[in-house]
């Protein structure tokens, strides 16, 4: 029974690294079945979605009247299950964290790695590089695709900033995932953690159309899911930011999060 | 080594801990023994710098938790709160910790196997009954093979089998050396597995000794005689150091007299004795009897909830 205890020499003894921090993280993230059904679930709504909105495009173009066509814009119709890709990627960076708060693993980790800080900075990193490379990929493979079933409606990547339009969608749905971390990490608590992420995405840009007309172009622009998404377009809607200032103030919403789920998580009981 | 000094933690105005001071050592096994609610948990929770003390210090080898480079291989806990994520497997979840210390996989296959788990490892934990999910907690706080070992109330759950083996287990870490701090409110387990005590109530330190001192102090050396002539018996035996009293017209309990003299008494008064019985409370009584002001939730005082501040020693 007491073999194995029994090394009163002890073997070599390794102190907790931050990359060593990252990769119990990335443990944790492949070893539970939710996060591949999320991810799934991430990369169907982008490559799914999408070709399903340019077959339907297609298929009515000769219904369309002159506005819409008009209106219509090869780019983003491929790249539209973007909407729906953040969904999945909000909900996992947000259980992430909440899934450890709710189950009690948090205090494992913490007792693992004291300092704390790593294990935030372990969970951001590995989630965000994850949602980067699947749904970069996903975007590729959405663009393509689209394209091709639109036919002859359809664009290449050399056209206009559709390149970065695509590779856009990598890195606003990369920021969403840093947020939700955030977020986690602040409410502590799954469902509010999930309705506090989509109160500001989705509902938050719509009660600002509420706001008095002058206050509108000083606080739409700024909400992060508006500021983000001339990232992951080519044509940047009359009123928002620019592409890069907008993208960094999407940016600088994940940072905010983060940095607060950083102080409490030092301060806070565990 | 575990060492707290003036440790304190307290919740608004309400006071978990209050000023505890003691040192666990090495090489035995220490309990730490309180009524529910007497700030045990809380007390170990600060010890693994999971809450952070209100005032005062607890130290481990000297240093606080937080400060600790590579703090698996320095302190391992099972906390009395379940600290598994139940999606994942038992495998996972050691294999997750082990990483952030590099501990290699096969210290984890080991640990599985020290506590039995080798069959179910790979089933979510969430599946796992209390006794298998306390084997995943303790094979937690072996994972790194650490000199010193924090477990909160390690026998919840398992069966008479599983209390024996936890039993032996930490008699075992502690011959090898190791510092052993196990929390209980059964002070039965504690007689059988613990050497040295350090009893809480309220938050407070209500004793910091060893098992053999509670033990001597619990028998109370009272006797119980039952004699048709109680009353002039009575009379005989009161002195300085005597009291006797008595519950029923022919009883008597008698402290301060040991059975043989008040034999001694009787037959040289010619009284007769139907019965004459050395009393030893249980070690349940003696922690009982210790605790007894410090009990934070009485049964019948459910109905006047706060009387509880104003007493402080």
């Amino acid at each position: 029974m007491s073999a194995p205890t029994a090394t009163p020499a002890r073997p070599t003894q390794e102190r907790v690294t931050p990359v060593r921090a990252a990769k119990s993280e990335w443990i944790k993230l492949v070893s539970l079945r939710s996060s591949w059904i999320t991810f799934a679930a991430s990369v169907a709504a982008v490559i799914g979605l999408g070709v399903l909105i340019c077959l339907v495009t297609n298929n009515h173009w000769t219904e369309m009247g002159p506005e819409e066509r008009l209106r219509f814009e090869p780019v983003a119709r491929s790249l539209a299950g973007i909407n729906l890709a953040q969904l999945a990627i909000g909900v996992l960076g947000v259980l992430v964290v909440t899934g450890e708060y709710s189950t009690g693993m948090i205090r494992s980790s913490l007792m693992s790695v004291p300092r704390r800080l790593p294990v935030l900075a372990g969970k951001a990193v590995v989630f965000a590089a994850a949602t980067f490379v699947l749904m970069l990929g996903s975007a590729f493979v959405a663009f393509l695709l689209g394209q091709r079933v639109l036919g002859s409606h359809g664009t290449t990547l050399d056209a206009p900033h559709a390149l970065r339009a695509v590779i856009g969608v990598g890195l606003y749905l990369t920021v969403i995932a840093v947020f939700a971390v955030g977020i986690g990490f602040i409410v502590r608590n799954t469902a509010g953690g999930i309705a506090t992420l989509f109160g500001l995405l989705l509902v938050a840009p719509g009660l600002g159309q509420l706001l008095p007309a002058s206050w509108q172009p000083h606080i739409l622009p700024y909400l992060p899911s508006n500021a983000g998404a001339a990232v992951y377009s080519v044509r940047t809607d009359p009123g928002m930011l620019s592409t890069w200032t907008g993208f960094g103030v999407l940016c600088a919403w994940a940072v905010a999060a983060l940095l607060v789920g950083a102080v409490l998580l030092r301060r806070r009981d565990a | 080594m575990i060492e707290a000094r003036g440790l304190t933690k307290s919740y608004g105005d309400k006071v978990a801990v209050d000023g505890l001071s003691f040192t666990v050592r090495p090489g035995i096994v220490t309990g730490f023994l309180g009524p529910n609610g007497a700030g045990k948990s809380t007390t170990m929770r600060m010890i693994m710098g999971l809450d952070r003390p209100s005032a005062g210090s607890v130290t481990v080898n000297g240093r606080q938790y937080a400060d600790l480079a590579a703090p698996l291989h320095e302190v391992g806990a099972l906390l009395e709160a379940r600290a598994v994520h139940t999606s994942r497997s038992a495998y996972n979840h050691l294999r997750a910790l082990a990483a952030t210390h590099g501990i290699p996989r096969g210290r984890v296959d080991e640990v599985i196997d020290l506590v039995g788990l080798t069959d179910v490892a790979h089933k979510r934990a969430g599946g796992f009954s209390l006794g298998m999910g306390q084997r995943l907690g303790i094979a937690t706080a072996l994972l790194g093979d650490p000199p010193t070992v924090v477990l909160d109330e390690p026998v919840n759950g398992l069966d008479p089998e599983g209390i024996r083996w936890v039993r032996d287990l930490l008699k075992g870490l502690a011959a090898e050396g190791r510092t052993v701090f196990v929390s209980s409110h059964l002070m039965s387990e504690m007689a059988l597995t613990a050497e040295h005590v350090i009893v809480v109530g309220r938050g407070r330190l209500i004793a910091d000794t060893t098992v053999q001192e509670i033990i001597r102090e619990a028998s109370t050396n009272a006797v119980l005689v039952r004699s048709p002539d109680a009353a002039q018996l009575r009379t005989a035996l009161v002195g300085p150091d005597v009291t006797v009293s008595s519950t029923e017209a022919d009883v008597l309990t008698v402290t301060g007299l040991s059975a043989a003299q008040i034999g001694d008494t009787a037959q040289g008064l010619g009284i007769a004795l139907h019965e004459l019985t050395p009393q030893h409370a249980s070690l349940e009584e003696a922690f009982m009897t210790m605790t007894r002001d410090d009990v934070e939730y009485h049964g019948h005082l459910a109905a006047e909830p706060t009387v509880l501040e104003g007493e402080r020693a």
